[in-house]
């Protein structure tokens, strides 16, 4: 059971995606694990053929369990998932996923699998073995599919809440028929799930976030600093590069928000990293959390990688695919670790500045308030422009507010120059 | 586009960015954003939606033209022909 953050305890296991017998390589998605968050597709670090599955679904057990064997030809290890190692996440990141060595060929002597056959197989959890191949011995991807519903039920959609009203409720989810998109288990389809029910229930990521920000005051002495920006010739800039997009290609001011930080955390590197151990230990690169608001409440913080390396444009896409998928419940675990400073925003709700919490062992929040015409004084002239207070809360055990005025000051200074940022 | 076409692409619309949402429970001339707790992301996925099942090519700066359910459904049909 990876550690998919640093207030994560347990995790129960939702679904296996991979059998005994598959191939996998490392990065591969092999299961579903619910936290006290979300449920999060769980990537695998070795490569090799799945020798054993060792945690039946429905349990849960905790953060270093091994939940497979994986046999990786010389020698059988057991994968525990990567250890929680903050600031040095380098091992958790999927990587590109190579073609399966020969051992396939061996397994399925004489039959012809093309890459994508495995992956349809791999993904959806189908022995090739068990597979009818036609009679030249050639397995396509059509056989796969009709595989499926003998072999196993593929993942049932189900929204991290529905599961929640159906855990408390005892009910078994797969009974359940759903009405929301393709077919997904939503609230309203668990019965008895009166939505904002009267009982008392003890909410866990109200207790996750609750356990994580206890820590954050207990043991961080956090500063913070205010800086308000002169935003007309970015948000001029952004309006002239939306115009004549379709609404896919469009950029928010959030994704140039996360981009001058992102540019400004590799400059000034002492507000990118961990605290652990009495030491500051740098980042491995720029990667950004950034807090989505789940509908109905609570929060998560995917992590965009290197994202000091992402154009407006890239960090947008990255920006809208976290965040979709954060509510959908269909992050991957090495996207819940290894941040190296944090976003937030609450612009958008009317508040003009954010001192935020930071989320251990980081050590660094940026915080950005909404847009506010405000007099400035331009050329001389007091004018209304769109102005933008951006804070930073800092970790005054591994920096002091010289460093973190530094930092601050040159966030404001990329948002005011689209020309850097776009 | 009638108004009930429109009403109802945009519930399905909706209906995919804040699953269980049901039109008839909200405030039409109300921000759909306050009803329906949209962010600036959820409301360019509504246009992206729209804009892929219309055609209409729905510019940033019609965005203001769609902030309700009321707004939205007279801009789709207008817009429409």
């Amino acid at each position: 059971m990876p550690s998919l953050g640093a207030d994560m305890d347990e995790g129960t296991l939702v679904s296996w995606l991979v059998a005994v017998g598959d191939r996998v390589t490392r990065g591969d998605i092999v299961a579903v694990v619910q936290t006290e968050k979300s449920d999060i597709e769980v990537e695998v670090f070795e490569t090799g053929q799945v020798a054993e599955l060792l945690v039946e679904p429905g349990t849960t057990v905790e953060v270093g369990t091994p939940l497979a064997r994986i046999d990786s030809g010389s020698t059988a290890t057991t994968s525990r998932g990567p250890e929680p190692t903050p600031g040095s996440q380098s091992e958790a990141r999927p990587v590109p996923r190579p073609v399966p060595a020969a051992s396939p060929a061996r397994r399925h002597a004489g039959r012809v699998l093309s890459p994508l056959v495995r992956r349809d197989a791999r993904r959806l959890g189908i022995d090739l073995g068990r597979v009818r191949p036609a009679p030249d011995g050639t397995i396509h991807r059509d056989d796969i599919a009709a595989a499926v519903p003998a072999a196993r039920p593929t993942r049932r959609r189900v929204s991290p809440y529905a599961r929640r009203l159906a855990m408390e409720g005892s009910i078994d989810v797969s009974t359940l028929s759903g009405t929301g998109p393709s077919g997904a288990v939503v609230a309203r389809d668990v019965p008895g799930a009166a939505p904002a029910a009267a009982k008392r229930t003890v909410d866990p990521m109200r207790t996750a976030i609750a356990r994580t920000m206890e820590r954050s005051n207990r043991e961080i002495p956090h500063y913070y600093l205010s800086h308000t920006v002169d935003m007309a010739a970015t948000v001029e800039a952004l309006a002239a590069h939306n115009d004549g997009r379709s609404p896919r290609d469009r950029v928010l001011l959030a994704a140039l928000e996360l981009r001058a930080v992102a540019l400004a955390a590799r400059k000034v590197d002492e507000m990118n990293g961990s605290w652990v151990d009495g030491t500051f230990v740098p980042g491995d690169g720029v990667h950004v959390a950034t807090i989505v608001a789940l509908r109905g409440g609570g929060l998560l913080a995917p992590v965009i990688r290197d994202a000091d390396r992402l154009d407006a444009d890239e960090t947008m896409r990255s920006l809208g695919d976290v965040v979709e998928r954060a509510r959908r419940g269909a992050l991957r675990s090495s996207e819940l670790s290894g941040a190296t400073i944090t976003v937030t925003n609450l612009g958008e709700d009317g508040v003009e500045a954010i001192f935020g919490v930071i989320h251990p062992p980081q050590v660094a929040i940026v915080g950005f308030g909404g847009l506010v015409e405000r007099p400035v004084v331009a050329q001389g002239r007091i004018v209304a422009h769109p102005t933008l207070t951006v804070t930073l809360a800092a970790d005054h055990r591994a920096t002091d507010g010289r460093i973190g005025g530094r930092f601050l000051a040159r966030v404001a200074a990329l948002l005011r120059s689209p020309e850097r940022l776009l | 586009m009638t108004n009930d076409e429109a009403r109802q692409l945009l519930g399905e619309v909706l209906g995919r960015i804040a699953p269980g949402t049901d039109l008839d429970e909200i405030d039409p001339a109300e921000l759909l954003s306050d009803e329906l707790d949209l962010d600036s992301m959820d409301l360019l996925s509504m246009l992206e939606l729209l804009h892929e099942r219309t055609g209409l090519e729905l510019p940033e700066t019609d965005a203001p033209k769609l902030r309700t359910l009321d707004d939205a459904v007279e801009y789709l049909v207008l817009r429409s022909g």
